[in-house]
């Protein structure tokens, strides 16, 4: 039952995000999103240290590291709002439950050669990783992509907790070293950006092409 | 033994970003890249025991691909020592703008540096999928402050390009292994540990619809990193704008990487029965890149950016040459070799025509063979060697492709592969030879050419050149063992 909850609050922070123009308010959600995210691994399998650890690690970097990261890069550069993206706020919202429905077409097709723990894991997880690239893809602003990296991520978390969770403890922590340090470079090139640009929209990064 | 070759240069990284002496700190580069080398020797005459339960290892793969990476490492090393000398941490003139900016400290560059060879090692000698994929995304993240050496908009811009287009490229690669988890778990709730070897031997127990989904999802996603067309659009950017020596290893080293990255999926995919599949998804990739590369080296106005499509040319033969099959394989792994000593050769060459000429334009070069003559006659010897001309290595390596192309029959993927060769042979002869002929009209800032930042093109470019008339009986051997384990003979 925890578990279809974690589900739904996935599903609502997808939503949000697709429609909030807002990035402190967008920090948020995947902050939210990366916490609930966090705590599956709990609900999901048999409580055991190094579970409990990795869960505890995740949480804090998901929950209040990054946000923290990137609320810091939000008030240096003084960018509140993602104005002008690609594809409108009405647009991406519409886009939310198509694609939601079409990770669930999906997620039917797949024979999986295991029961999974939740029949919404494997939909979920799709749909937030679509969701992620819909973002990097569709929005200006450096940092608002950063966010839809994070949101991708989380997908794929989402899924490999989907299934049988054999990958030693190690590369867990490696992927999530990974995330981090990416968040972290990724805040630093903003920072570059907004100085030798005055701002942060990546359309405008376009002097070099063929 | 592995551990050496993993913590020398992780451990001189976090040295040197302590050391506050810049002669000490270079010092300290070419000495963990000397060792790193002999080392890497070593490996040839005995084996290294795997580490931490097999999680690394020296199979011959790693040792192939590990010892190209060592060699091109201590060259650039050796031209890094000079350019870091010309390259001071001050405010200077933008050529092609006028605006000043200044360098990243040279303490983070060399630690950046050293920091690259350390995951390289571990991307190439690391036998779990999981760490594999680790360690991939960490060459991203050290390498991309690497671009940024030069702190300008441009630099910038294709650093940005660059983290975002790779490490959604390489979470992409992420979602493939965990495919391969499900692929490997077996009916009774037992499963296959994501090891390499574990995974070959029990190939045939894998689920096969899952181990074709988790292939297509490693090429793309370390297709991307590979620079294989059409996900190659952060290539010619990062190229372009990086300093010329971290090109050099860029194209020379981690694309090779990568590379690793889809022939540790390919085993796996041909032990589980489905090496035809894979084979034919190289080939469309492979001529995919020829092509893309083809259309872009055509009338390209900066030399960079056509060595970097040239890059993407030749990681489509490696592709092209695997997927082939057959003798075809032999060559691939041969190319391999080839393309990084004369793609290190030619992007260190193209940073001393940079340094002299202060242009990236290719019309604007004029004359080299006059007024640089050291640089200009490697960068001739080097073009003719990328471009396939006999005596050189690549000569060779593309010649077995071809052959065993004709072999097999396919004769359509043969003639496209050897019009898109003819193409580019031509496009790039074109821009290339031009620049060292004729007569110079800029007013040049030529000091005495650096013999460190001739020598290593010099040495690279000879290599290449012996193997393109001889192979050394123990490379052969090693190369017909690889050969076979990846499907081919």
């Amino acid at each position: 039952m925890w578990t279809d909850i974690v589900m739904v609050l996935l599903i609502l922070t997808n939503m949000v995000v697709l429609g909030t123009s807002r990035l402190r308010a967008c920090i948020r959600i995947v902050a939210t999103q990366g916490v609930a995210l966090g705590v599956l691994p709990l609900l999901i399998h048999s409580i055991e240290t190094h579970i409990l650890i990795f869960s505890i690690i995740s949480i804090i970097l998901k929950g209040v590291v990054f946000p923290y990261m990137l609320l810091r890069t939000l008030r240096q550069l003084n960018v509140w709002r993602e104005d002008d993206p690609y594809v409108g706020y009405g647009m991406s919202l519409l886009a939310g439950p198509i694609t939601l429905a079409f990770s669930y077409w999906v997620s039917t097709r797949l024979p999986m050669p295991f029961s999974i723990h939740s029949p919404m894991l494997i939909p979920v997880a799709f749909f937030t990783l679509i969701v992620g690239l819909f973002l990097i893809v569709s929005r200006k602003k450096a940092l608002t992509q950063v966010l839809g990296y994070l949101v991708l991520e989380n997908g794929i978390y989402a899924f490999g907790m989907a299934i049988a969770n054999q990958q030693p403890m190690l590369i867990e922590l490696g992927t999530l070293l990974d995330v981090f340090v990416g968040v972290f470079v990724m805040g630093i090139a903003i920072f570059h950006i907004s100085r030798q640009f005055d701002h942060i929209d990546t359309d405008q990064l376009s002097a070099l092409r063929d | 033994m592995i551990w050496a070759l993993i913590l020398i240069p992780f451990s001189a990284s976090l040295l040197s970003l302590l050391i506050r002496d810049d002669k000490l700190r270079r010092g300290l580069l070419v000495g963990s890249a000397i060792c790193h080398s002999i080392i890497m020797a070593l490996s040839w005459a005995q084996t290294f025991i795997p580490i931490l339960g097999g999680f690394f290892a020296v199979d011959l793969i790693a040792q192939l691909f590990l010892s190209i990476a060592s060699i091109l490492f201590l060259m650039t090393s050796f031209y890094a020592v000079g350019y870091l000398k010309t390259e001071k941490h001050e405010n200077k003139k933008d050529f092609l703008e006028n605006r000043l900016f200044n360098n990243a400290p040279e303490a983070v560059f060399t630690a950046c540096l050293l920091m690259f060879l350390a995951m390289m090692t571990m991307v190439v000698t690391s036998q779990h999928f999981g760490i594999l994929w680790v360690t991939m995304e960490a060459t991203t993240l050290v390498t991309a402050p690497l671009i940024y050496f030069h702190r300008h908009h441009r630099s910038l811009e294709a650093t940005w390009k660059y983290l975002l287009i790779c490490s959604v490229g390489i979470a992409v690669s992420l979602l493939g292994n965990f495919f391969l988890a499900i692929a490997a778990s077996s009916h009774n709730g037992v499963s296959i540990p994501l090891m390499r070897g574990e995974l070959i031997a029990r190939g045939s127990e894998l689920w096969t619809p899952w181990v074709k989904v988790a292939f297509i999802f490693f090429l793309v996603g370390y297709g991307t990193k590979m620079g294989l067309a059409p996900l190659h659009t952060w290539l010619p950017d990062a190229h372009s704008e990086a300093p010329s020596l971290v090109s050099a290893l860029l194209s020379g080293a981690l694309l090779n990487c990568a590379f690793v990255g889809i022939l540790r999926a390919f085993e796996v995919t041909a032990a589980a029965g489905q090496l035809v599949f894979a084979q034919d998804l190289l080939v469309l990739f492979g001529l995919v890149s020829m092509l893309f590369a083809a259309v872009f080296i055509i009338g390209q106005a900066e030399y960079k950016r056509m060595l970097a499509y040239s890059s993407v040319e030749h990681m489509g033969i490696l592709a092209l040459g695997v997927g082939l099959g057959g003798s075809a394989v032999y060559g691939s792994m041969f190319h391999a070799i080839n393309h990084s000593l004369t793609k290190t050769a030619l992007f260190l060459i193209a940073g001393n025509i940079l340094a002299i000429y202060k242009t990236k334009i290719a019309a604007d070069v004029r004359g080299m063979l006059s007024s640089i003559p050291a640089s200009g006659i490697f960068w001739m010897a080097g073009i003719l060697a990328i471009t396939g001309f006999p005596p050189f290595g690549i000569f060779l390596s593309e010649f077995m492709i071809l052959r065993a192309g004709i072999q097999q029959g396919r004769y359509f993927i043969a003639a496209v592969y050897l019009i898109l060769l003819a193409i580019i042979f031509i496009g790039i002869s074109a821009i290339a030879l031009r620049m060292a002929q004729g007569r110079n009209t800029r007013p040049l800032d030529v000091k005495v050419e650096r013999r460190s930042s001739i020598m290593p093109s010099a040495i690279l470019i000879f290599t290449t050149l012996v193997l393109g008339i001889y192979i050394p009986p123990h490379l052969n051997n090693a190369l017909h063992v690889i050969a076979n384990l990846l499907g081919g003979n």
